[in-house]
């Protein structure tokens, strides 16, 4: 019995094939496609618009974005102000901007916790199979997560602003420290998601990722100055890429002056380590099996 | 014509000291369904991994559409929908979301996207789900969408990666009913692996047996049961207390003694001459046993497996995480 079905099942389906073989070429035009410049950018901002809709579906992650900044203000500024400049007001002054760094700096941490997390979802399987360049899905994330920095950054002036924080410049210096730092957190994400990429464990990552990003934010001049420190940390502090950014920030906000020594410098290491990290990380995420 | 839909030669695949698979061949004709029927840890998995252009074979070639996997991966990926274990959707954005998202990285324009996710969501019956995240969705209605995802693109090949794994009987059927419409409607060639004998029997033109990474078995379902030869008689007395008797005459009848210990109740025996059957009615109907069952069949998927490998349809080890 049951071989009469089948067998039945058989002649319809060997007379089903309707459609040509698919020889090179032949019924879909398009293939193969020249590449498109500007399918990349396009992919990867359709994947960018991913990140944010994720973002609006899980408002927990507003509480990192704002509760961070806002606890780490009210203690360095309380705790240690007093001790570290004499007077609170004036200390919220000097860290405000540093902490605008240090804010964006430990986020873009976790874009390679979010990745390694994501990456061992079956979406980004999907991804893989689809034509888009490899950049994409790591582009979209990278720029996703920018996108939340704005929210942090305005987070930090609008509580620094209630409890005193008062810019001293305007508002072109403003946009431009903001710009600065948005470029250095987008190319320190590379960093991140090159270990997102590889290990396997989001755990690790963040281990790994808090390593690196320790000596970075805290050694540097974003909580004390440099001078106040023995010669063997300012020998770190001044190389340290985020010291620049944070002079950068400083002097654009409240010191005045010019900026555009920290500026470049804080530039020039943003695309050294983009043109490391990100053409890695897109290898590292192309073999990965 | 001597071209085939799917080819694949010599696919070898390692991962340190495992082999996962390990020289498999396969051919499938265009609008076909070819299944790739194995345990775990068989090799299916990195097989449709390969042939999607998701990991690179160590030896061994293939080619989907005329385009090889691995030097013009860029069309074949145009030309495959994916969708498994693996390859899934996005848990944290909407099912119609998930479809528009897919709809742009293939380059269709934003009305072009949003009006494919609509026309698939109304296809698989997700329209009411549609706003909601996958998360919430049920079993089967996952799948559908899985099953969608990999559709919008209108790919000439799809791959399904264990597609009803884990999924109840009702949900099981609907998966294979769209699997059967694709097929039928749109001409679609599809992959399957499954380790589900009676799925790939269900919706399979042919079928590759795989173990251990090879191909240890190739043909439709009907050649493979052929393959292992004879058929299997199946005498169940209504009487339990009259089995030994049932099975003495049937011993008698074939010359060899039959089993009636594996299944209770049941006398089963390996028949090699179809015209035994009206001698054992006879000899039943003589002796005064009446059966509640009463069959000539052939072997089922289960003992072909059992017959080609010498072991039964079990775990193999484990296919290596994420592999």
């Amino acid at each position: 019995m049951t071989t009469a079905t089948r067998t039945a099942a058989d002649d319809t389906t060997k007379s089903a094939p309707k459609l040509p073989h698919p020889g090179p070429g032949i019924g879909h035009d398009e293939i193969p496609r020249r590449a498109d410049p500007f399918a990349v950018v396009r992919h990867s901002l359709t994947l960018t618009w991913r990140s944010l809709v994720k973002l609006k579906r899980q408002p927990e992650q507003f509480i990192d974005l704002t509760l961070q900044p806002i606890l780490f203000i009210v203690m360095f500024v309380y705790l240690f102000g007093g001790a570290i400049e004499g007077s609170t007001q004036d200390y919220l002054q000097f860290v405000l901007p540093g902490i605008l760094v240090q804010t964006v700096v430990f986020a873009s941490l976790g874009t390679g916790v979010g990745l390694c997390e994501d990456i061992n979802k079956g979406v980004f399987d999907r991804f893989r199979s689809l034509p888009i360049s490899r950049f994409a899905p790591l582009g979209g994330a990278v720029l996703g997560d920018v996108c939340r920095y704005v929210v942090s950054i305005a987070i930090v002036f609008g509580f620094g602003s209630a409890i005193g924080f008062r810019v001293q410049t305007g508002p072109l210096e403003v946009l431009a420290a903001i710009a600065l730092v948005l470029v250095f957190a987008f190319a320190m994400s590379w960093i991140f998601v090159v270990l997102g990429v590889t290990m396997r464990n989001p755990r690790s990552v963040q281990g790994t990722a808090m390593l690196l990003g320790f000596p970075l934010t805290f050694g540097a001049n974003i909580f004390a100055r440099a001078e106040t420190m023995p010669g063997w940390l300012q020998a770190w502090v001044d190389v340290n890429p985020v010291s620049h950014l944070t002079s950068a920030v400083r002097t654009l906000l409240v010191e005045g002056g010019s900026a555009t020594g920290d500026a470049l410098a804080t530039l020039a290491w943003a695309a050294v380590i983009f043109a490391v990290f990100a053409p890695l990380a897109v290898h590292k995420y192309k073999t990965k099996t | 014509m001597t071209s085939y839909a799917i080819e694949a030669e010599g696919l070898v695949k390692k991962y340190g000291s495992t082999t996962a698979i390990d020289g498999i061949d396969l051919v499938a004709r265009q609008g076909s369904v070819l299944a790739l029927l194995g345990p775990n840890g068989a090799g299916k998995t990195t097989t449709v991994r390969t042939l999607a252009t998701l990991i690179k074979p160590d030896a061994g070639y293939a080619r989907i559409g005329g385009y090889d996997v691995v030097r013009q991966s860029a069309p074949v990926r145009r030309l495959i929908g994916l969708t498994g274990q693996y390859a899934s959707v996005d848990e944290d954005i909407s099912g119609y979301q998930n479809l528009v998202m897919i709809g742009r990285l293939l380059d269709f324009s934003r009305a072009e996207a949003k009006a494919r996710a609509d026309e698939l969501l109304a296809r698989f019956e997700l329209t009411e789900a549609a706003h909601r995240a996958p998360g919430t969705y049920s079993g089967g209605m996952r799948r559908r969408l899985d099953l969608a995802a990999s559709l919008v693109g209108r790919p000439q090949f799809l791959y399904l990666d264990e597609p009803t794994t884990g999924l109840d009987p009702r949900s099981r059927g609907d998966v294979w009913e769209l699997v059967r419409n694709l097929v039928a409607e749109d001409g679609v060639t599809v992959l399957l692996t499954t380790q589900y004998l009676d799925e790939a029997d269900q919706l399979a033109n042919d079928i590759a047996v795989i173990d251990h990474g090879r191909v240890i078995a190739n043909g439709t379902a009907d050649s493979l049961k052929a393959q292992v030869g004879g058929q299997s008689l199946e005498i169940r007395p209504a009487d339990p207390a009259r089995l030994a008797e049932t099975a003495a005459i049937v011993a008698e009848l074939t010359g060899s003694a039959p089993d009636s210990t594996t299944r209770p109740g049941l006398v089963t025996t390996a028949v090699h001459d179809p015209d035994l059957l009206p001698y054992v009615v006879r000899r039943l109907d003589e002796a005064g046993i009446r059966a509640t069952e009463l069959a000539l069949r052939l072997p089922s998927l289960d003992e072909v497996f059992l017959e080609l490998t010498g072991h039964p349809a079990e775990d193999a080890q484990p296919e290596p995480a994420a592999a």
